[in-house]
């Protein structure tokens, strides 16, 4: 997928001018977080689940290598094969070849953010094979030459008339604003895609270790026709995605639904094992696995290990105050939201992604909501961290922050800096007691004015209070600039 | 009780009245107040821009303000969560550790200090005016302030609580997200001035001062000078004026 991550704030300036976009940004707006909190309402004791589920999540990352290999060996056992990935251009290749071998022509899809990465519809096309994207919203943005906005609501950025002009020039049906029409125009032009195709590729939310199966969940039905109905299935998704067994799994499973959606259990939920059985009626009689890493490996051990705990819920973005300002495509590559603000530069490189750790309040929305307790504030700490001591920082920035700290740990001249600047500020306010704008914060000032400091400064006020009072004022370890001068004359 | 007053930095210097209004409540719940003068900051716009440095310095110096006291109290929930990460900055040094873990174990954001740990209950006074309480996001997430300042708010006579749509949101203040970021720092302020004003309050009031210069920021440049932005703290001082007129 094309990189726009650089050009974030460019992007953010873009989607806030865009009134479409923040019309149907307000109108969705808080959904999905109101039916989590409903959803919630029904389970016992839902933080218990978060702990089982981080734990499950923690200790598969402890072992992948373990868990990784086993779900190879008992995948082959029945029949499907297994290739490994390191970049997504490999990736793509690999597919390219297992397509190349089985003589595909039409292949169709269900939702894969990983493919997102490795950008294969192109990859396909370019090599004279006809993709189809069958998750209804995935089929959208197809339609729309778009990416996606959003992880599991991947057109969530487009209103009912907005798909409805793109049916009409499309289809060449009559426009409707009524959704289940829609839908099943949308499935009226699926179904032959569906029957026709000679490789369905997916995604896979879990690779089960011990049974070597691939689990999809999804909402739509389309992932069963994708995974069953054509002669040949492949499956492309992280290295992190393993779980040890279908225990963990159903434990994942109360989790993910809920927090993702609000729903107690998806539509379907697919465990994919091995190839067609013989005599069976359904199922692929080539069965693949492609695990990717695509920079997933190079956090494991590191301090951005926690993020691999990711079950792609999307819970964090549906609850960011900024995501749901700026909406996904303003994060510029395939993971929007809190989670893509630390995969973004964890899987591109820090250099390519500079703003998206900052392009949070550290509100912590997100993190009281994940499912497996991803601390993502600190996460995003981290990275401000790297940017800082890399010297990927302004270095206006840089200095500033050194200036400040210095001044914070010398009370004397920061009590003089503090005296000195609020002056300042008090005699630029107007008679309003506002300003309006300031030099070097326009970044404040251009959408709202600074309230004045009110007078002197608290401990300016408070010694000549205790003073009056003939209160006995604490020493001070560090003296002010002027006691300084003073007693230097003595 | 002897209590140390961290005043906060932006308190210092923006509006020292939230300082003088802490002051006022604490030692009317009891205590005895003392504000040690070299206090500066608690290191979190340094930190939380990426500056570790900054929150390991400003956590020794903190201990060294404050470590005699029997409790610390901020009005700021948000000095008071950066406060309480300091031990996880110090893993290298367990004896430092366990000196601020017994140190941070003692430091309160005003309105919990006030309402569950404070040596007698404050009993507020009497106000006439209507407010809508903005919870702010470490204050909320890491502490659980969310009961106290409304407690104590509904305490207070006179004073009706409206809650507004989506308090817990951000304001979109975030230190220096809210310059870095500022269109979309003013974009989440003004919707949160959309809420509060749909209450028609005449106040509206929070326990950070970050979040409420934001506010009003944002308020002021939409065109409303009327509406006010007050600290909790303020507003409970103000009614200490006034003692309650018994009920007839």
């Amino acid at each position: 997928m094309k990189i726009r991550s650089e050009q974030f704030k460019g992007n953010v300036r873009k989607q806030l001018a865009d009134e479409a976009l923040q019309s149907n940004l307000s109108r969705f707006g808080g959904g999905f977080a109101d039916r989590r909190r409903d959803a919630l309402v029904k389970v016992d004791d839902f933080e218990a689940l978060r702990d089982r589920g981080a734990s499950i999540r923690a200790e598969v990352l402890e072992n992948l290598d373990y868990w990784l290999l086993k779900f190879e060996a008992e995948a082959q056992r029945r029949g499907t094969q297994v290739h490994w990935a390191e970049t997504g251009a490999e990736a793509n290749q690999i597919l390219l070849n297992i397509a190349r071998n089985a003589g595909v022509q039409r292949v169709v899809k269900s939702k894969s953010m990983v493919s997102e990465e490795s950008g294969l519809n192109e990859v396909l096309t370019e090599a004279g094979m006809t993709v189809t994207e069958t998750d209804l919203g995935e089929y959208i943005l197809q339609l729309a030459n778009e990416p996606p906005s959003h992880i599991i609501a991947p057109a969530i950025h487009k209103s009912r008339d907005e798909v409805s002009a793109l049916f009409e020039k499309h289809h060449g049906t009559p426009r409707t604003d009524d959704i289940p029409s829609l839908c099943e125009e949308a499935r009226g032009q699926l179904r032959p895609h569906f029957l026709a195709a000679d490789m369905g590729v997916s995604g896979g939310n879990f690779l089960i270790a011990e049974t070597g199966s691939v689990t999809i969940v999804t909402n739509e039905g389309n992932g069963r026709m994708v995974t069953t109905l054509p002669r040949v299935h492949v499956a492309m998704t992280g290295i992190e995605k393993v779980l040890p067994t279908l225990e963990d799994l159903s434990a994942i499973l109360r989790l993910l639904p809920r927090s993702a959606t609000g729903q107690d259990i998806t539509n379907y939920v697919s465990i994919l094992t091995g190839v067609r059985d013989e005599g069976a009626m359904d199922g692929p009689q080539e069965n693949h696995v492609i695990l990717v890493d695509n920079g997933r490996s190079r956090l494991l051990g590191g301090d951005l290990h926690d993020a691999l705990r990711c079950i792609r819920c999307g819970a964090c973005m549906n609850h960011c105050p900024v995501y749901q300002n700026i909406g996904g495509h303003a994060y510029g590559w395939v993971y929007p939201g809190p989670i893509g603000a630390i995969l973004t530069p964890a899987f591109l490189g820090l250099e390519k992604a500079l703003d998206l750790p900052q392009a949070s309040t550290l509100c912590a929305a997100c993190e009281v909501v994940c499912p497996v307790r991803i601390p993502l504030p600190d996460l995003m700490r981290v990275l401000r961290e790297k940017e800082l001591t890399q010297g990927l920082r302004p270095w206006h920035e840089r200095l500033s922050i050194r200036l400040w700290r210095w001044l914070a740990l010398h009370p004397g001249w920061y009590a003089f800096a503090a005296r000195w600047g609020t002056r300042l500020l008090r005699g630029m306010a107007g008679s309003d007691r506002l300003l309006h704008t300031l030099p070097g914060l326009d970044g404040w000032t251009e959408g709202r004015d600074m309230p004045a400091p009110q007078g002197e400064t608290f401990r300016d006020q408070w010694r000549k209070k205790q003073a009056a009072e003939r209160k006995i004022i604490p020493i001070r370890l560090d003296p002010s600039p002027s006691e300084k001068k003073a007693g230097l004359k003595k | 009780m002897r209590i140390g007053l961290f005043v906060t930095c932006l308190v210092d210097a923006m509006r020292p009245s939230i300082g003088f209004a802490s002051v006022s409540l604490l030692e009317a719940a009891g205590c005895e107040v003392t504000i040690p003068d070299t206090q500066t900051c608690c290191g979190q716009p340094g930190f939380n821009s990426g500056d570790r440095p900054s929150g390991i310095q400003l956590g020794l110096a903190f201990l060294r303000d404050f470590e005699g006291f029997d409790a610390i109290v901020a009005p700021s929930g948000s000095c008071i969560g950066m406060i309480h990460d300091y031990p996880t900055l110090f893993k290298d040094d367990l004896a430092l550790q366990a000196r601020l873990n017994v140190l941070t174990a003692k430091c309160y954001e005003l309105t919990d200090f006030l309402v569950n740990h404070a040596p007698k209950p404050l009993s507020p006074g009497r106000l006439s005016m209507t407010v809508s309480y903005h919870d702010s996001c470490t204050g909320l997430r890491q502490l659980e302030i969310k009961s106290q300042p409304r407690f104590l708010l509904q305490q207070t006579q006179g004073v009706e609580l409206r809650e507004m749509k989506d308090a817990e949101i951000c304001c979109g203040f975030g230190g220096s997200f809210s310059i870095k970021l500022g269109d979309i720092a003013t974009q989440m302020a003004d919707k949160k001035c959309a809420h509060a004003l749909e209450t028609g309050c005449d106040a509206i009031v929070g326990g950070d001062l970050g979040c409420l210069l934001n506010i009003e920021g944002r308020l002021r440049r939409r065109g409303d000078p009327h509406t006010q932005v007050k600290h909790v703290a303020e507003l409970l001082a103000e009614s200490l004026v006034n003692p309650q007129l018994e009920k007839s």
